[in-house]
């Protein structure tokens, strides 16, 4: 359940990047999570949910726009997706792959509301 | 509304810290492991054999990082080497200024190699770097052959493979060459080692390798 934790290294990059009197104000946070990041989403939205729940981050929501896994394969060129995240090329069975996305967790924008 | 721009890592605080860890190892010249694997694959067992082995040969200090106790710590400690006790307390993976933080506890002079023994976690320590130069995963053939497929995160992480309790094959329906198939086909760049901690067999070649990878650092 690392969620949690990463959960609070979300609130602790939103807490240092916007003012204190304005942190009411915030409504979305995005990020880009690579599908073979392991990471849950949803478990994350809830844990960080829970954990601004109260605060004056209360009406803040992650959006997390999700990253698919994708490798090229330099034995044939292709570049494909898969779902599982292996370094197996699915069309000449080559590991001679590089990992292009899909494994991300990032940080990306913080959205306000009518900051005073 | 307005927008506020933030294109950075997550764990961009974590990364720092090990960073930080990292840099202050290599300036000793100290090679660091990160043994990670699912709980109960045996990964106190194969640090006592390769401090059985290693006595004497290289001297290794030790991190043990559980959820409770300090048994592990106890049981390394027997080797008389430097070992320090991290209890997380409930969480599930050790973080960099958690090690951070017992180096301030840890002998370093003299030592060539650190090995920090994860808490047993197959998910949550993949995500963490602690400042290590490689990641140790260890998976056990009583585990099932299909645990790379399940895992890829941690296996795609790791440097090498150990796989564990080969003496209980005979009396297993896993097999040994899927599970290093699977590994590899997430991960094709894995050391892969076979290792016994009930009859020793593949200590003295993981130990070997791991001499070699301590030589290398200045």
């Amino acid at each position: 359940m690392h969620e949690l934790s990463i959960a609070q290294s979300i609130l602790d990059i939103i807490v240092s990047n916007v003012p204190e009197d304005q942190l009411h104000y915030v409504r979305t946070v995005s990020l880009k999570v690579g599908k073979s990041s392991g990471i849950v989403p949803e478990s994350l939205e809830f844990c960080f949910m829970a954990i601004t729940a109260e605060t004056n981050l209360c009406q803040a929501r992650l959006n997390i726009e999700k990253i698919p896994f994708v490798i090229h394969c330099h034995t044939c060129g292709l570049e494909q997706e898969n779902e599982v995240g292996s370094a197996l090329c699915a069309s000449c069975g080559s590991v001679d792959t590089t990992i292009l996305s899909g494994t991300e967790m990032q940080f990306s924008e913080i959205e306000l509301d009518e900051v005073a | 509304m307005s927008v506020i721009t933030i294109e950075r890592k997550v764990l961009e605080k974590n990364d720092e810290i090990a960073k930080a860890n990292r840099d202050l190892f290599r300036q000793r010249g100290i090679y660091v492991l990160n043994m990670v694997s699912s709980p109960g694959a045996g990964k106190t067992s194969l640090l006592e054999r390769t401090l059985a082995h290693l006595h004497g040969r290289l001297p290794v200090a030790v991190i043990e990082g559980d959820v409770q106790t300090d048994f592990d710590a106890q049981r390394v400690a027997k080797f008389g080497i430097p070992v320090v006790q991290i209890v997380t307390n409930g969480g599930c993976h050790l973080d960099a200024k958690l090690i951070s933080d017992a180096l301030q506890s840890l002998e370093l002079t003299g030592v060539k190699v650190v090995v920090i023994e994860n808490v047993g976690n197959l998910v949550c320590p993949a995500n963490y770097d602690l400042g290590e130069e490689i990641k140790v995963v260890v998976a056990s053939t009583t585990e099932g052959d299909d645990k790379p497929l399940k895992y890829p995160t941690m296996f795609r992480n790791a440097g090498v493979l150990i796989v564990n309790k080969i003496d209980l094959l005979p009396h297993l329906p896993s097999n040994i060459e899927t599970l290093k198939k699977n590994a590899l086909s997430i991960n094709p760049k894995l050391q892969v080692f076979e290792t016994s901690c009930t009859t020793d067999a593949g200590i003295a070649e993981w130990c070997e390798w791991l001499e070699k990878m301590c030589a290398k650092k200045p």
